[in-house]
């Protein structure tokens, strides 16, 4: 598989059969298989290393003998890995951020999709890459709800602490609590530990009832079973709590966190006065499971469900297929719900767009996983009351330092019945990072619920000197 | 055991960069945010209006919460950036344009 990641203009081979965004589970599934139908193929994707944040792994600089130990499915990676690196029909275009496509007309040479990717800072480092279909994989993000004291340093997201252990091999503290909701707590608990850490306690704000309506898919799933199992032994053995039906609701220190308060919820996320107790740490890892990253889609106008925890996800047809003809999606982007279910729709995914019929293995992986990810939604989905915790001068947006008590106010004072109107009059979700770790938080203190997707004309910064650069043609 | 242990990491000889003038490690193939975590080093800016200090939070590149001044070159974000011999990576106050208001 060729790499390339300096030659500028139109990708290096005119029009690809299709493009994939994104070099995770789905992604990689999906190259590989679509190459192995006789498909040429441009892996787009703005990582330096193939894997996305699933596979992150250590840069070859740091000599790691063992990556697989940070890993689950290491060796699927592995494979994938290697077969790509044979694959002459691949291109993999690493360090190439997809900011906006523009939709083609599907299987014509003459009109094909194009793809605006930008490469660095300066106003030479972009690339267009042209492909008869498109499809999305670009994964997922985290969701955060804030509490007072959230953006204290020591303060990290949980998929952070996970991407920065796994590939610069560092801790952000000694004694680590780890609090949210979702199985992605259980995984980077599992990883802190591991490599060294003290995790006093993981904060889980379910209950974990929500499972046991799902027996049937539960039994139907032993491979997940078995992998929440291996993280449990390793927390168990490493004598770490899980208090479940428990939140964080602050953080304490000045220049950074020193120790935390949790509490106790109702069924409905609402802390429970004179339950809370102080636990000392030096780092807090947090996260309230992932929302599927799909602007690019959305600004094009592909349709769009709302799962089970409220957030919005591509939908997709039994091939799919999105509703924008040539563009299809794989993995997180049509629901959460892991690695195996991503790599099993990468593959249907390119079955789907070289005609070939579905492999049956990959199709019955879909339909147990699917029923899996709609369990684990709506087990995690955050309780309606969890607002109750975000005191008026806690600062929702982080970028903007935009407190709770604005929102509130552009809300009951000024009217303001959605995260639009809110973001318009506080700025909140107009900084830097375009909304993406306070956007669903917004979104529930201004009532407008977490399942309307938002819509960008651009999905990742770009430098003017590239978007006011001619055309190239 | 600590995270190098567990995955049998025998990275070369460390670089150095400078933190506010203070020499910190760097192990090859370290991001320059992961060289100041394995220092105990978690600000490096602090915000524009309420001058509240900041470092890494996402990891990935997505938050922007761990800019700060590399090379003499504000708004840098330190959880993508490699580390090179030499880098200086100075704590960011607000935008980190103030050297540039009259
Ligand atoms: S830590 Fe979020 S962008 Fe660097």
């Amino acid at each position: 598989m060729p790499t390339s990641k300096s030659e500028p203009g139109a990708g290096r081979g005119g029009v690809y059969d299709l493009a994939v965004i994104g070099a995770g589970p789905a992604g990689l599934a999906a190259a590989d298989a679509a190459a192995g139908l006789g498909l040429r193929v441009a892996l787009v994707d703005a990582g330096s290393r193939l894997g996305g944040q699933y596979y992150r792994h250590p840069a070859p600089e740091l000599g790691a003998a063992r990556p697989e130990k940070l890993h689950h499915g290491w060796a699927v990676f592995a494979r994938l890995r290697d077969r790509l690196a044979a694959a002459p029909l691949v291109d993999h275009l690493a360090g190439h951020h997809v900011w906006a496509a523009e939709a083609g007309l599907p299987g014509d040479d003459a009109a094909p999709w194009r793809l605006h990717a930008t490469r660095g800072p300066g106003a030479g480092d972009r690339a267009t890459v042209l492909a008869r279909a498109v499809l999305l994989a670009t994964g997922a993000y985290e969701r955060h709800l804030p509490f007072p004291g959230w953006t204290l340093p020591g303060v990290v997201t949980a998929g952070g602490a996970q991407a920065m252990l796994k590939s610069g091999l560092v801790l952000p503290g000694h004694r680590i609590v780890v609090s949210g909701s979702g199985p992605l707590l259980l995984a980077a608990a599992s990883s802190l530990v591991s490599a060294g850490a003290k995790v006093p306690a993981i904060v889980e704000a379910t209950s974990y009832l929500g499972y046991a309506r799902g027996l049937p898919v539960l039994a139907g799933n032993p491979a997940k079973l078995a992998e929440g199992a291996s993280h449990g032994a390793v927390l168990l053995r490493r004598g770490v709590r899980l208090r479940r039906g428990s939140a964080v609701v602050e953080a304490h220190g000045t220049d950074r966190v020193t120790a935390v308060t949790v509490a106790r919820l109702d069924a409905r996320w609402k802390p429970v006065p004179g339950t809370e107790r102080r636990i000392e740490c030096d780092a807090l890892a947090i996260g309230h499971g992932l929302v599927p990253q799909i602007e690019l889609a959305v600004e094009l106008g592909a349709e769009t469900v709302t799962g089970p925890d409220g957030a919005a996800a591509l939908k997709v047809d039994a091939q799919q297929r999105t509703s924008v003809p040539g563009l299809w999606a794989a993995g997180e982007t049509c629901g959460v719900g892991g690695a195996d279910l991503a790599l099993a729709e990468g593959v249907l995914a390119a079955h789907a767009v070289a005609g070939r019929p579905a492999p049956a293995r990959e199709l019955a992986t879909r339909r147990r996983r699917r029923s899996f990810a709609a369990l684990m939604a709506a087990a995690h989905a955050p309780g309606p009351d969890w607002t109750g915790w975000v005191t008026d001068d806690t600062d929702v947006c982080r970028c903007e330092e935009v407190p709770a008590g604005e929102i509130r106010a552009a809300v009951t004072e000024l009217g303001a019945g959605d995260a639009r109107t809110v973001k318009l009059l506080t700025r909140a979700g107009m900084g830097w990072c375009q909304g993406r770790m306070c956007g669903p938080a917004v979104a529930c203190l201004s009532g407008g619920g977490t399942g309307r997707p938002d819509s960008r004309p651009l999905s990742c910064p770009v430098p003017l000197a590239q978007l006011a650069a001619p055309r190239e043609e | 055991m600590d995270p190098l242990d567990l995955v049998g990491a025998e990275p070369g000889p460390a670089r150095t960069i400078l933190f506010d003038g203070r020499p910190v490690p760097a192990l090859p193939g370290q991001t320059l945010a992961a060289a100041l975590w394995a220092d105990g080093v978690l600000a490096w800016r602090t915000t524009r209006s309420g001058g509240r200090p900041r470092g890494a939070f996402c990891g990935i590149g997505q938050c922007f919460d761990c800019l700060a001044t590399v090379n003499g070159r504000p708004n840098q974000r330190l959880c993508l950036l490699p580390a090179e011999h030499g880098d200086t990576v100075t704590t960011q106050e607000g935008h980190g344009h103030a050297d540039l208001e009259v």
